[in-house]
């Protein structure tokens, strides 16, 4: 009964996944939901160019989401498309970590979020580009390129906040506050995860792990920023057990979806 | 026509990757600039209307993603015919595609008055493929195609 009143049309949903169509949704679901929380930036960025490139970044991630979606779509088949998989799963459904959806807070944790993520999503789709499924290869290899200019961005902001003025530091030092317990989930693999780097499709992410903490290292030194003692970390988003921040998003994303099936544009 | 750049052709920017004739049907297949460019749906339906115009009936349009297009495969007429619309052409070779920070800015020339005594204002401009530069000596602001 429960799951009727979440999914009000079930013959819209795609069927349950494999651990194959899951891996996808998961690197899909993170590149939307946190294009989601960048766009939010649009129109109330601290200076007109980083306007535009928090949403130029918010851009490149739906990009790589609707490839990922539509890769997942073709698997699933059926009448299954990426409209389907983004807008009409529910919240247990989406399978993205719990660091991107957290609220964008003021622009040091925004900037330090993307930091955190793009240095990940950095070195994940530097494997990815081996991965034995071709598409996700490709996918990888194509979105590379741009990742390459969200870390760079992100990197350079993070050391100029950092190593700002007082309230610039102050600021760094409170993002890394809120955001730090949620970057140990990018590492712990989800059971899709661990089968896709069994069969070569996916990534073992303990190896990506000690040259993300070299990233975040350097670049917080050079930004006078202390290295986070270690701290109990929150899971969960992978398995879809999401903070309450989720549903918020996925009601404002998925109104028109929602209220106007099947609408266009 | 790229919508966004109406200066480049499709040809010109290297995004068709391979046109297959079939019995009765035309293949095809164009690879995406940046994941996220909204200029590609249009792209892929102006082709279509295109060969429809002419007469040819059966279309199919297909998206290939690796190799992953880059600014290279831009045709040497295309980077002038940019030039001549006011955005500067991609530089050859790929000087600032990694993750190093604070690089000295790339030499980027002028499109209006061939400076190359210019400054980046911002690394993402107008559309995903664009940076936003100003000239020094003749202070024009200009966008430039930046290597990919």
């Amino acid at each position: 009964m429960k799951e009727n009143l979440l999914n009000t049309d079930s013959s819209k949903v795609p069927p349950p996944e494999g651990f194959r169509e899951a891996y996808i949704l998961h690197l899909a679901d993170n590149a939307l939901i946190l294009a989601q929380r960048n766009a939010e930036w649009c129109g109330h960025g601290p200076v007109l160019e980083q306007d535009i490139a928090i949403t130029n970044i918010s851009l490149d991630l739906i990009g790589q989401a609707r490839n990922f979606y539509q890769y997942a779509a073709q698997i699933t088949g059926g009448d299954c498309d990426e409209d389907k998989l983004a807008y009409l799963r529910a919240e247990r459904e989406f399978k993205n970590c719990l660091l991107v959806e957290l609220p964008n807070g003021d622009w040091g944790q925004t900037i330090l979020r993307q930091f955190f993520f793009s240095t990940y999503q950095f070195l994940l789709y530097t494997e990815l580009q081996k991965s034995s499924d071709e598409q996700i290869a490709a996918i990888a290899a194509k979105s590379l390129k741009e990742v390459t200019y969200h870390l760079r961005w992100s990197s350079e902001w993070v050391i100029r906040l950092g190593d700002g003025t007082e309230e610039s530091n102050q600021r760094m030092l409170r993002a890394i506050e809120n955001l730090w317990m949620y970057t140990g989930e990018l590492f712990q693999s989800s059971p899709y995860e661990i089968q896709s780097a069994n069969n070569g499709t996916g990534v073992e992410l303990s190896l990506l792990k000690c040259k993300w903490d070299e990233k975040v290292e350097r670049v917080f030194a050079e930004a006078g920023l202390p290295y986070p003692e270690k701290v109990y970390h929150q899971t969960g988003g992978k398995e879809g057990r999401h903070t309450e921040h989720l549903g918020y998003i996925l009601a404002e994303m998925q109104y028109m979806q929602r209220v106007y099936p099947d609408s266009e544009w | 026509m790229d919508p966004e750049v109406p200066a480049l052709s499709v040809i010109d920017l290297g995004i068709i990757r391979d046109i297959l004739i079939h019995e009765n049907e035309i293949e095809i297949s164009i690879t995406p600039t940046y994941s996220g460019c909204p200029a590609m749906d249009v792209i892929s339906m102006n082709i279509k209307m295109e060969l429809l115009a002419n007469g040819f009936n059966n279309v199919k349009i297909t998206t290939a993603l690796s190799p992953a297009w880059t600014t290279d495969w831009m045709t040497e007429e295309g980077k002038q015919k940019l030039k001549e619309y006011g955005i500067a052409p991609p530089n050859p070779k790929q000087q600032v595609c990694h993750t190093d920070l604070f690089v000295p800015d790339e030499a980027v020339q002028c499109p209006l008055c061939n400076s190359y005594h210019t400054h980046r204002v911002s690394e993402f401009g107008s559309t995903p493929c664009k940076s936003l530069y100003q000239c020094n000596d003749c202070k024009e602001p200009f966008d430039y195609f930046k290597c990919h």
